[in-house]
């Protein structure tokens, strides 16, 4: 086809299944080629914008279980898209294999090819490649996953009410964010297998007790057992699935189920800006080397730098609509800086970063990066002063005894390494889940599960919340819970 | 490596409407709990409003997760943007002025807004209306039959120069190209009749050949009027009208002396909105006439029927007259007439009992059907108004004693199964 055919396809704003496959020949030509990604296989999915709410609400995933919470989470997004406040994400996209990104039938021809390039090819590569995605998650089986996990809930709603099945699941989405191993590695369990134990499952209503429910009648035995827990538990989700006096087998299983999908999203929240990073870039690079090839024409660059530019657009703290950093302003700003470092480097570049200023190969910087980074990391050791400057970034010291607030750093020679740590600190897990760990339970007395808090910077936990939270902990830990 | 292109447009509606019903059983409750407040604060004519959508306010659908607590410890934030600032500015702390991210007292047309104390979410006619037959535990058929909307049906109007292929009006669109078709051929004729007596006096050659030309040109143009043109073409054109055309008019007499509490209002509230819908299903219109009495009769606006205190004594009396007198002036008889009385049956003195149950057995004769309805909680006692009304015997008339919602239906149902014999528009 010649260029000029080409371009005059993409001029139309109206496309068609064969307008995408020709954008998907392009892109992915000049995504190999050019910037060497290694991607999925993908599933381009069309869509009504009502769809894409529903998609949203089920965080992404194309099916899940049944739940009221969805059912808000619809209504919040429908409410706040109509108020304009989401940019209903032309780029919505799955973590699996083959990748499952969605396009909304009206979006134009540029939309459609940024959602291509953005999703279908930089969120790929991201999902495919990445340290974090690679170890604790399963692209493969995670659909398939899905599918077991939303019947065999159903099976249970049939066999034991709605009211009750809504109940565990309640309780076990306030321990969400404790339902994840951060470092131990999660056993590999094929699909198969997993199968196999969830269809064995259900008609489970026994109690199978862990062996330490089992009443200890001798003085020595007794003495044997000083705490259990021998270690502190981070995996909250984990320990009561495995030691819970009360929860009925099917009861379990559910407790895994919620874990499984939480420890599928674990990645996603860690890696928020460099995803996002790496996919702005992606799109960015490619639409651009589409131009310089001569398959796109100005006008289509218009827009395309339109919708470029609402994505990376970052007010600054004292707008009235500000809140807050943006994900993709910051990453795809770190990204292009690297590029610019590496092929054509400054004074400060080289002081700054010895190792890659000046080495002319940023794409396998690019990859390199992507896949060894999260965004702590990241931000910790690519954030150059170049793009604190640009973005005229600085930092406010809330001491919560003082009446004032104290500008600790801004963008010159002394701040910019501050600024980079505490960045860095900013996306720090810690920072939004509190570290709190499963200390002991008395095994002998009243079976009571103590939970520690570890403060950190001096913060204690809202009392009103963690009043809410603790009847669903007791609710499946079926005795008392407190916390410390 | 290809890329594979799923359509999922045509699928049917999304995954959500069960989550949203999971959501709505779950706050089903509250909302049932919110009702008699709505109620109170809707017209009666609202309640068949289709367009609005009713905001309630609902708890009980947060999702806690452990969280620090805002006001404690030592916090970080990093801006973009800085203008002015250097290193070792302060800026003093704002007071605690309520701002939140993402809170707002959304507008009536949010479905789920974020407010300050929590969520509303807001329902439309159909779910609003289950919530209040449910209180008022009516059959399901009648439920069916009340939430239905109206129905239509068409009529002749005339004809249109446009419209579907299928509404052609075949025999007016031939009479159409007839008449023009002819007052064209009139035009030509006389034309060319005119050119024809000059070409008889004509002597020159030259003349008589433009003559002849122009003769030509006109029989050509005649013959080439076409037979059916778009301008000729007539459709049948319909209008629909709601049925039936009656119009109906609902009298509510309310007791407004000081022993009629709150709640024995919002029963009286209930059952005039139950009247109303059961009538929309009849009546294209239906007007409503307040009148509130303690010692004195007043006609009054629906709000202050229901809103604004007074007391005193009761006499009823009053109340029927003047009823009695708006239907003579006001509704001839192209007008279906309702009344409901409600009072908590205590009267004044016993003549006063004996005088309303003549005037109200003279008003039965005009109207279509009567009410009273007694809310009181004490059913032991048989009041003096209620000894009186017993003796009427008439059969569009019906009594009750009524002390919560469930009981509004039975007093009804009479009603109900009568217009239904009788009336066949009534679709169950």
């Amino acid at each position: 086809m010649k260029k000029s055919d080409i371009k005059k396809a993409f001029d139309n704003k109206n496309w068609t299944s064969d307008t995408i496959v020709l954008a998907d020949k392009i892109v992915s030509k000049i995504s190999s080629q050019y910037l060497g990604l290694d991607v999925y296989p993908n599933q381009f999915e069309i869509v009504t914008s009502e769809q894409m709410l529903d998609s949203y609400s089920l965080i992404g995933l194309p099916l899940s279980y049944d739940h009221w919470k969805f059912g808000k989470d619809f209504v919040i997004n429908q409410n706040q898209y109509k108020k304009g406040k989401m940019g209903l994400a032309y780029e919505l996209v799955i973590n699996s294999n083959p990748c499952i990104s969605y396009n909304m039938e009206d979006n134009t021809t540029c939309l459609m090819v940024l959602v291509l390039a953005h999703a279908a090819y930089g969120h790929n590569h991201f999902f495919k490649n990445n340290y974090l995605f690679k170890q604790w998650t399963d692209a493969e089986s995670i659909i398939d996953y899905m599918v077991f996990a939303r019947g065999y809930i159903k099976k249970c709603e049939d066999k034991y009410g709605i009211e009750d099945v809504e109940r565990v699941l309640d309780a076990c989405h306030s321990l969400m964010n404790y339902g994840v191993d951060k470092y131990r590695k999660p056993s590999n369990i094929s699909i198969v297998q997993e199968k196999e134990r969830l269809n064995k499952k259900i008609f489970d209503d026994r109690i199978l007790l862990n062996d330490i429910w089992r009443t200890i009648p001798k003085e020595e035995i007794k003495s044997k057992i000083k705490n259990y827990p021998d270690q502190p538990e981070e995996n909250i989700l984990y320990f009561i699935e495995k030691n819970s006096p009360k929860l009925k087998e099917w009861q379990r299983e559910i407790i895994r189920i919620v874990r499984k999908i939480s420890q599928y999203f674990y990645p996603q929240s860690q890696t928020k800006v460099t995803n996002e990073g790496c996919a702005t870039f992606t799109h960015y690079e490619i639409v651009n080397k589409m131009f310089e090839d001569g398959y796109l024409s100005d006008g289509f660059m218009l827009e395309f730098f339109h919708h470029h530019s609402n994505v990376i657009y970052q007010p600054s703290y004292d707008m009235s609509f500000y809140s807050g950093l943006n994900p993709y302003t910051l990453g795809f700003n770190i990204f292009s800086d690297i590029k610019r470092l590496v092929t054509n480097p400054t004074k400060e570049d080289k002081k700054w970063f010895p190792d890659i200023s000046g080495s002319e190969n940023w794409q396998e910087i690019f990859r390199y990066i992507v896949e060894n980074f999260k965004d702590e990391t990241f931000i910790l050791q690519y954030l150059s002063p170049r793009v604190i400057r640009d973005m005229k970034l600085f930092v406010v010291d809330d001491n919560k005894d003082n009446d004032f607030y104290e500008v600790s750093n801004i963008h010159n020679d002394e701040g910019y390494k501050k600024i980079r740590e505490d960045l860095s600190s900013y996306f720090n897990r810690s920072r939004y889940v509190p570290d709190i760990q499963v200390l002991n339970v008395d095994v002998q007395g009243d079976r009571k599960l103590t939970l520690k808090y570890t403060p950190i910077n001096g913060k204690v936990l809202d009392n009103k919340i963690t009043k809410k939270i603790i009847p669903h902990i007791e609710y499946l830990w079926g005795f008392p819970v407190e916390i410390i | 490596m290809g890329i594979n292109i799923v359509d999922r447009r045509s699928n049917p509606k999304g995954k959500s409407s069960e989550n949203r019903q999971r959501l709505l059983k779950r706050i089903h409750g509250q909302i049932k709990g919110a009702i008699p407040e709505i109620i109170k604060n809707t017209n009666i004519k609202d309640i068949n409003s289709t367009k609005d959508k009713i905001n309630v306010p609902v708890k009980g659908i947060d999702e806690p997760q452990f969280t620090y607590d805002k006001d404690s410890g030592d916090k970080k934030y990093i801006h973009p943007g800085n203008k002015e600032y250097s290193k070792g500015d302060r800026i003093k702390k704002e007071k605690k002025s309520g701002k939140g991210k993402g809170s707002g007292a959304g507008g009536a047309s949010d479905d789920l807004t974020v407010t300050e104390d929590g969520f509303t979410i807001s329902i439309d006619r159909n779910e609003f209306l289950d919530y209040f037959f449910d209180d008022l535990q009516l059959p399901d058929m009648i439920k069916k039959h009340l939430s239905t909307t109206n129905d239509f049906k068409q009529k002749k109007a005339g004809y249109v120069s446009y419209g579907n292929p299928s509404r052609l009006n075949v025999v007016k669109s031939y009479k159409n190209s007839m008449s023009r078709r002819l007052s064209f051929s009139i035009f030509f004729d006389k034309k060319i009749k005119d050119l024809e007596d000059k070409l008889l006096l004509e002597k020159d050659d030259d003349k008589i050949k433009l003559i002849e030309d122009e003769i030509e040109r006109l029989k050509k143009m005649k013959k080439s009027i076409s037979f059916m043109e778009e301008i000729d073409l007539s459709y049948n054109n319909y209008e629909i009208f709601p049925v039936p055309i009656l119009s109906a008019v609902m009298i509510c007499i309310m007791d407004v002396s000081g022993s009629m509490t709150e709640s024995l209002k919002d029963i009286g509230k209930r059952f005039f909105m139950l009247l109303y819908l059961f009538l929309t299903k009849q009546y294209q219109k239906i007007d409503i006439v307040f009148i509130r009495h303690h010692t004195a009769a007043r006609e009054v606006s629906e709000d202050e029927f229901f809103n604004s205190r007074e007391s005193g004594g009761t006499i009823v009396s009053p109340a029927l007259e003047l009823a009695d007198k708006i239907i003579s002036t006001r509704y001839s008889s192209e007008y279906n007439i309702y009344l409901t009385q409600i009072s908590d049956g205590d009267v004044w003195d016993n003549s006063d009992a004996i005088e309303s149950r003549k005037h109200l057995e003279k008003l039965l004769s005009k109207i279509q059907y009567a009410w009273y309805v007694e809310v009181t909680y004490d059913k032991s006692r048989s009041s003096g108004l209620m000894q009186s009304y017993k003796k009427i015997e008439k059969d569009n008339f019906k009594y009750g004693i009524i002390s919560n919602l469930s009981e509004i239906w039975p007093v009804f149902e009479d009603f109900f199964s009568k217009k239904n014999k009788t009336n066949e528009k009534v679709r169950y």
